[in-house]
């Protein structure tokens, strides 16, 4: 197949060596879970629980609230000792419901039986997806039983599934890849079924050689003639939805528009993962794969963590910092979310905890525009990031509003390149937030 | 391992907020320019030596302008001091070597003045020039002081022409000598031909001493009079590679620049039928400082094109000036008019040749 390449991208700094081998570990459960009822793209789930009441594991806990919205379960058996607003990722007053953790877990470490999928509609298998709870975990955390129901009159023929993982440090997809890939061709399977396509792509970046083989071994074992597993440049933002679909099919999602406008569905590899644990086992979305990393963690690794497990719990069984943090962030260096402290819940869309040294982080002023092109050359958008920015700093919405601002992925890769250290895609989203507040 | 709360708090202490990317590339423009004086040392050192010390003082003065005057503008504009950011040192450094080795000490320390002052601060610093502060000092001198700025060439022993040059034709007439002998190649192309018409000789002896290998050899490695800069197009291109390796210039501008010269001109005297067309055209591409301005001032990052296509263009649009200006202009060489008159159409040239954006083709 013909592999197209999508313009600009950068090589920043792989740092995947840290965890790109070392397996996958579970966390000891906290004595308390916050759990956001906002874990997802979409409105907060509902609490249908109160306080005093003892819950399940996996016990329904947030009911989704309307079309695009996503259930929530407890992610450890014990008693809701409160329902009250706590710092999320999504929010600095997130409704969570905490529990401390009590009991026996009902699910966990027991024998499982895989649920008969063969005589199930589609319906009734989507129907798993939406009870499960289960996001985008690539980060965007948009309800995948929406984007595995597109409207009637799209069609959809192809489904990608994004294993790229091109943020650097970050090595989750990649581990799941390497150790569980029959379990990703199954839930492949399933997401085919539920989209009714024929034809499905897991595009993996080349600098991750062994989930490659596993999962081209893991295609060749199962007989799947209608997967194929497509190595990529290994180039950031080549995870990027609109990236991946054009690298791979040669079509461009229109500007504004969706994939499912060019007949595409794309999922990522963790949630392909939680959608087979879903519809063959039952299993809520209540815990998932991060990778803890950085130089100065005593212990990184791939963990597997319940959520609402906060920050402060993991570093903790990381075994804590050889030096103190200059940055602590939520996702990977690109594009995740700097914490001002750590008593923030991990939650369904957090791909890994990072942290940084003084000396890793740049901490300059940034300088005026020296119209050196960086940003234009690299930007995979074909955006002008360098006007867009002088736009903002001049306060010229108007200008800005012609150059596109709302075609920006916020990959980041503009302000990593800028030598005047401007936070080019900062400036961006500022264009963003103050056109969006003024329609 | 149990964090205490006394430990959480003194874990805080360092922390840094800020908007994604954590992480940045390690370009800046403080590395940017200095390699680009780096890149310029080995032309520079060379300068000095083939045309001696006073070079150096020239160019010494010229930076030192350049650093005073950007210091007291920023002082007078209130703004941050950034004389350490290596600009201006750029600024006097190209500047001196645009001029002849032989200008009074006042010409650099004026030109470099005007550059930094009116060319650069006025319009609102660095990033916000529209012309070349370089070459617009350079520009100014040239209208300024035309005598002190045209005239003072380096006499090698026995003039330019005769150094070391086998091809040289004892019987070449003495005014022809006279006129050519203290000028640079370019100036002798220019001025020769005239007064061969006068003397109503044919100025075939001359194109054939020009255009020949023997003078490639000398404009290539450097023994050959003009500008303090473009002695040397080897040294040049040494710098120009490392520049294009670290990826602080793109290859774009300098080699369309170039191309275009080379094929103009090569049209040019295959009507004119010169024999040693290819001598020709490596004439044209080697004197003049077209490498030094191809490679290190049409490349200036501020007032060049953004976009791939734009540089392109850019380049295409400096190539057809100075040919047009040293085949038909009153200059012998173009190479920074051209420049400069592109550096006034790069705003266009951004907005005609903006990307098509993702999504809209």
């Amino acid at each position: 197949m013909m592999i197209h390449s999508f313009h600009g991208g950068i090589h920043p700094p792989e740092n995947k060596h840290f965890t790109n081998r070392i397996p996958f570990k579970y966390l000891s459960v906290p004595q308390k879970c916050y759990i956001p009822l906002q874990q997802h793209i979409g409105k907060p789930a509902t609490p249908i629980v109160e306080v005093g009441q003892f819950v399940e594991e996996g016990q329904l806990i947030g009911q989704a609230n309307g079309l695009i919205s996503a259930n929530v379960h407890a992610t450890v058996p014990g008693k809701v000792v409160e329902i009250a607003e706590y710092h999320t990722p999504y929010s600095e007053h997130g409704l969570c419901v905490v529990i401390e953790a009590e009991g026996s877990f009902s699910t966990s470490g027991k024998v499982r039986e895989k649920n008969d999928i063969s005589t199930l509609d589609r319906d009734a298998i989507l129907e798993k997806v939406k009870a499960a709870g289960i996001v985008g975990l690539g980060g965007a955390a948009f309800p995948t039983a929406v984007k595995l129901n597109p409207p009637a009159n799209r069609t959809i023929d192809t489904l990608i599934i994004n294993g790229s993982e091109c943020e650097p440090y970050l090595t989750v997809d990649d581990m799941l890849m390497q150790t569980h890939p029959e379990e990703i061709i199954e839930g492949i399977h399933i997401s085919m079924k539920i989209l009714g396509v024929s034809k499905a792509y897991i595009g993996i970046e080349k600098n991750k050689a062994l989930a490659i083989k596993a999962l081209q071994t893991a295609v060749a074992n199962t007989k799947s003639e209608n997967i194929s597993v497509v190595p990529l440049r290994t180039r950031y933002p080549q995870g990027a939805e609109k990236q991946l679909i054009y690298t791979i099919t040669g079509r461009e999602v229109p500007s504004g528009g969706l994939p499912m406008d060019v007949n595409v569905v794309v999922q990522n590899v963790g949630t392909i993962y939680a959608i087979r644990e879903a519809v063959l086992f039952d299993k809520p979305l209540i815990e998932r794969y991060i990778t803890v990393t950085g130089k100065i963690v005593k212990k990184p690794g791939n963990y597997k963590v319940r959520f609402g497990t906060r920050v402060i719990d993991i570093l903790e069984e990381c075994g804590g910092l050889t030096e103190n943090p200059a940055k602590i962030i939520m996702g990977g260096p690109m594009c995740g979310l700097a914490l001002n402290h750590m008593d923030i819940p991990i939650v369904k869309g957090t791909s890994g905890i990072l942290f940084l040294a003084k000396h890793e982080v740049e901490v300059d002023s940034f300088r005026p525009c020296i119209r050196c092109g960086r940003c234009v050359s690299v930007c995979p958008m074909n955006l002008m990031p360098c006007d867009l920015g002088n736009a903002v700093e001049k306060q010229r919405y108007d200008i800005a509003e012609k150059l596109h601002p709302f075609d920006c992925i916020m990959c980041g890769s503009c302000s990593y390149v800028c030598p005047s250290k401007r936070p080019l895609s900062h400036f961006i989203k500022v264009v963003q937030t103050v056109l969006s507040a003024k329609r | 391992m149990e964090i205490k709360d006394a430990d959480k708090k003194r874990l805080l202490e360092d922390l840094v907020l800020s908007h994604a990317p954590h992480i940045r590339d390690k370009q800046s423009v403080p590395l940017v320019m200095w390699l680009v004086v780096l890149a310029l040392l080995p032309a520079t050192v060379f300068s000095c030596y083939i045309y001696g010390l006073y070079v150096a003082l020239v160019i010494a003065v010229s930076i030192i302008s350049a650093l005073i005057s950007e210091s007291i503008m920023q002082y007078l504009l209130k703004k941050p001091i950034t004389i350490n950011d290596g600009s201006a040192v750029i600024t006097g450094l190209l500047l001196a070597m645009n001029l002849p080795p032989h200008v009074p000490l006042w010409i650099p320390a004026i030109g470099s003045a005007f550059s930094i002052i009116i060319a650069k601060q006025l319009f609102g610093g660095l990033g916000y020039n529209i012309f070349n502060p370089a070459l617009a000092g350079r520009a100014f001198l040239l209208a300024s002081w035309p005598v002190e700025m045209t005239t003072l060439w380096h006499k090698f022993p026995g003039g330019y022409v005769i150094t070391n040059n086998p091809l040289f034709d004892p019987s070449m007439p003495q005014q022809l000598v006279d006129s050519i002998s203290g000028a640079t190649p370019l100036g002798a192309l220019k001025e020769g031909p005239k007064v061969l018409h006068e003397l109503s000789l044919s100025t075939q002896p001359l194109y054939d001493f020009l255009f020949s290998k023997a003078m490639i050899k000398s404009l290539f490695l450097g023994n050959i009079g003009g500008c303090i800069g473009e002695t040397s197009a080897l040294l040049l291109l040494i710098g120009a590679l490392l520049l294009l390796w670290k990826r602080i210039i793109s290859w774009h501008i300098p080699i369309s620049y170039i191309a275009t010269v080379a094929i103009i001109m090569g049209i040019y005297y295959y009507f004119q039928g010169i024999p040693n067309l290819q001598y020709a055209v490596l004439f044209h591409i080697l004197s003049g400082g077209l490498i030094l301005g191809a490679f290190f001032m049409a490349t200036d990052m501020v007032t060049s094109p953004v976009t791939k296509t734009g540089m392109i263009i850019f380049g295409i649009g400096c190539g057809i000036l100075a040919s047009v200006i040293r085949l038909w202009g009153g200059y012998p060489e173009g190479v920074s008019y051209s420049i400069l008159l592109m550096n006034a159409v790069t705003p266009l040239i951004d907005k005609l040749t903006r990307p098509k954006v993702f999504g809209t083709r």
